[in-house]
């Protein structure tokens, strides 16, 4: 089994943090696993990226434009950006909450987090929108997003892991005290 | 052994770990810096640990040990490298004891650097033999080798990497502590014949280095590192006068394309300097043309051109010399499947790629709170409507360039800025010249232009924005902080008292945030003769718990923009006509406080007040 996973959004949203479950996860399984990620300077509110893959013969942790399984996108704008990774019938989980560029208020560059929702409802078959304001008060928490988007992503099947791997995975990276919220955000989305 | 996920940088760490490394030191700077933070994570104490105050210092350090029979390892960027290089060209001559590994990661791209220099040729340029692994795993056992060949051959050894190896994650085999190599340093043996370097010595070695370098040339020609893919059957019969040369994470790319596209012959050059020429020779035997995928210079390439030349082979050697590669800029697992393409002739699938509708830009900023941007806003408010001339330097300071704060008028390397403001004031007297420098900058390469500048009677304003740590490669100490690699709590070497050292009277220490008395101090200084210096004193946001978040009383806000078109925090931003702070990035600093006319931005408050509270953008769970 062959996987290859986008991960993206801005800096500061967890992007790296659900990368690392996955990766764990993985590992646990004895599948191989290599991961490439934005470092520096670009992680402050910039775009950040993570590109993970599974499994045998792999060589190089970055993938091919349209060779990605799925995409997890934080965040719309960072979403549509990294689409030409997608391959044709890959798997789109995208958070609905828009994150306006820091310079937004200074260059008037705000944009539309609906406009990219539509434009990846048009141009994505297997599109999960997850809304992410509603999960976020039903949970309680704005914290735990990429753990919403890893339940979402696991119950889609396109990870080729289960839940109780991912389970496992934040016993073993997340501090006790937050447990609890990470296993409710989990299962918010899909069977236990 | 055991598997451990883990980042290139800790793959280096932990090969010199179990290499048995007695020393480590070097001077942070991306894409290197994980590589020493790990060694000091990891440390299980019987290993020396330090930032040096820049790389000339670590790579003296560290052939100080090695000349006591010591494994040290020295680390840095490609840009340090530079500043290394005094030392190592000459240790290169003298040659080391104990193993010497000289760690640099190169940054394809550049994507955090000013240069996109490659630190193969300054290996064949200092002599010194060089290693270039392609991922983590080969990192992390290359590193044994490398140490195993600098004692055997007594000469420094490059482990050159770059930003994806460097920063790549993979799950990879370690060995357990329990199997790590024990070493003890003999200490330092006295002999004049050996660790002086005088004309007739270096005369002597420089004939052994070259003899040195060409037996490499057949060792690493031997060395499985350097191999010819496939080993066995594999190879597409139509193309078989076709191969592939590659090294480094293009080797990646290159073994992808390959499996994808058809399966040429290919030579994986895991030790560019001294060139494994005998390898190549075999790779070469029967093939018609040759595409080379490398990242910065043509390193590979050149090398095979020199070989076909040197044994009168007719393959055509193409790559960046032909336009077969682009020349500048990283390679990427397209670009390769696109080269390998066009060199076969073989059509690949392409999914056509869709236009993308206008997708927001996201700039790097300073962080919200920062105390860069109040100094640099201090010394533009002191200096508005003068001829100024406002000379940055390297680190997060640099970013002061942007509007609306647009304070950074060059950027060249570390500690430049003062020798620029120098330069530019000598040409027009008329100009006032600032040169902005941070405290790890200071320390590292800025106190010689100082010097300088008080010695040549330079007219010339220095501002040292002390925040405390070393913030753009994720705060390391230095020599200012207080406390070392080691743990130990020291000292401070007071900034102050260096400038004055070196001869200034006008020293002023000003808090940034502190608005209307930085502008005056700024007002002040700048007038006074010769050579002067403020220091602004406030820690980097991510170093200090921040104070409570401001908030707009809407009632009072006007609308009219100023906080946010003087200043640029992001946490400020325009809703319905009024001003609102970002909660969740607002560290209430104050500055915005300090600029509103109507005094609208208020601290916090019970929530009576009538303010409209910003939404959080939600932190993360990192
Ligand atoms: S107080 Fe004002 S300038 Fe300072 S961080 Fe908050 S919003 Fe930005
Ligand atoms: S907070 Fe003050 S400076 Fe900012 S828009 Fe309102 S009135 Fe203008």
């Amino acid at each position: 089994m062959n996987k290859n996973i986008v991960l993206c959004g801005v800096g500061g949203q967890g992007t790296v943090l659900a990368s690392k479950l996955i990766s764990a996860a993985a590992m646990a399984k004895d599948i191989p696993v290599m991961s490439a990620e934005t470092i520096g300077m670009a992680q402050r509110g910039g775009s950040v990226f993570s590109h993970l893959r599974m499994g045998d013969d792999i060589y190089s942790p970055m993938i091919a434009k349209g060779t990605a399984d799925i995409i997890l996108g934080f965040e719309p704008g960072e979403t549509v950006r990294m689409l030409p990774y997608l391959k044709p019938d890959g798997q789109v989980i995208v958070s609905s909450r828009e994150v306006m560029p820091v310079t937004a208020s200074l260059t008037g560059g705000s944009y539309s987090g609906a406009d990219m929702i539509a434009y990846l409802q048009k141009n994505v078959k297997n599109l999960f929108v997850i809304d992410t304001d509603k999960a976020v008060k039903e949970l309680g928490s704005a914290k735990v997003l990429n753990i919403i988007m890893l339940g979402a992503a696991v119950s889609s099947g396109a990870l080729g892991l289960e839940k109780k791997d991912i389970k496992n995975a934040i016993i073993e990276k997340v501090p006790e005290k937050f447990h609890e919220l990470n296993f409710r955000a989990l299962d918010y989305y899909g069977n236990k | 052994m055991h598997k451990e996920f883990l980042m290139g940088n800790e793959a280096i760490a932990l090969g010199a770990l179990a290499a048995g490394v007695d020393l480590v030191c070097g001077y942070p700077g991306t894409p290197s810096t994980e590589v020493l933070e790990t060694v000091a994570k990891k440390n299980t104490g019987n290993v020396y640990v330090e930032w040096s105050v820049n790389e000339k210092a670590a790579m003296e350090v560290a052939a100080g040990a090695a000349y006591s029979g010591a494994r040290v390892m020295v680390t840095m960027k490609q840009m340090g490298l530079n500043v290394a290089s005094d030392p190592l060209m000459c240790v290169e001559y003298i040659g080391v004891k104990g193993g010497m590994v000289v760690l640099v990661a190169d940054d394809p791209g550049p994507i955090s650097s000013q240069t996109e220099q490659d630190t193969r040729h300054f290996a064949s340029f200092s002599k010194v033999p060089c290693f270039d692994p392609s991922s983590a795993q080969e990192a992390y056992d290359m590193m044994a080798e490398a140490f195993e060949l600098s004692e055997k051959y007594q000469t420094p050894v490059f482990m050159r990497s770059t930003t994806r190896v460097s920063h790549g994650y993979a799950s990879i085999e370690v060995r357990d502590p329990e199997e790590y190599v024990v070493n003890k340093p003999e200490g330092f043996v006295k002999d004049t014949n050996r660790w002086v370097i005088f004309p007739k010595l270096s005369n002597a070695n420089h004939k052994k280095i070259v003899a040195r370098n060409d037996e490499l040339a057949d060792v690493f020609s031997a060395y499985a590192g350097n191999r010819i893919f496939p080993e066995n059957a594999g190879i597409d019969e139509k193309l078989s006068k076709k191969g592939i040369a590659a090294g480094g994470i293009s080797f990646t790319y290159a073994m992808e394309a390959r499996a994808e596209l058809s399966g040429l012959r290919l030579l994986k050059v895991s030790t560019p300097y001294p060139f494994p020429e005998k390898k190549a020779v075999e790779f070469l035997e029967g093939l018609d043309e040759v595409l080379c995928m490398e990242e910065l210079d043509p390193v590979i390439e050149d090398g095979l051109i020199y070989v076909c030349g040197k044994y009168g082979l007719k393959t055509k050697i193409l790559g960046k010399h032909t336009g077969h590669s682009p020349v500048a800029g990283e390679l990427s697992r397209d670009i390769a499947l696109e080269m390998l393409a066009e060199f076969t002739g073989i059509k690949r699938e392409k999914t056509e790629e869709k236009e993308l509708p206008p997708l927001p830009v996201r700039p790097p900023v300073l962080c919200a709170g920062c105390p860069h941007r109040a100094s640099f806003y201090a010394v533009k408010r002191a200096m508005k409507g003068r001829k100024c001339i406002f000379a940055g330097d390297i680190g997060c300071y640099t970013l002061g360039n942007a509007q609306p704060l647009d304070m950074v008028d060059t950027c060249l390397c570390m500690g430049a800025g003062l020798g620029i403001a120098q330069g530019v004031g000598h040409m027009d007297p008329e100009t006032k010249c600032f040169a902005f420098v941070g405290d790890s900058t200071f320390f590292a390469s800025a106190i010689p232009g100082v010097i300088n500048a008080v010695y040549n009677q330079a007219d010339m304003t220095l501002v040292v924005l002390d925040n405390s740590t070393t913030a753009m490669t994720g705060h390391q100490p230095h020599p200012g902080t207080g406390h070392t690699m080691m743990g130990q709590v020291v000292d401070k070497v007071s900034i102050d008292a260096v400038l004055r050292g070196c001869g200034l009277t006008v020293v002023e220490h000003v808090n940034p945030m502190e608005l209307e008395k930085a502008v005056d101090t700024v007002k002040k200084v700048a007038d006074e003769p010769g050579v002067k210096a403020i220091i602004f004193e406030y820690p980097c946001v991510a170093i200090v718990k921040p104070e409570k978040p401001l908030h707009v009383d809407v009632s009072s806000c006007i609308g009219c923009q100023k906080c946010i078109k003087e200043i640029g925090c992001p946490a400020l931003s325009m809703r319905d006509g009024k001003a609102v702070i970002d909660e969740s990035q607002c560290t209430g600093c104050t500055l915005c406080s300090q600029i509103c006319s109507m005094d609208a931005i208020k601290k916090p408050c019970n929530g009576d007040c009538g303010s409209e509270k910003a939404q959080k953008t939600g932190g993360a769970n990192e």
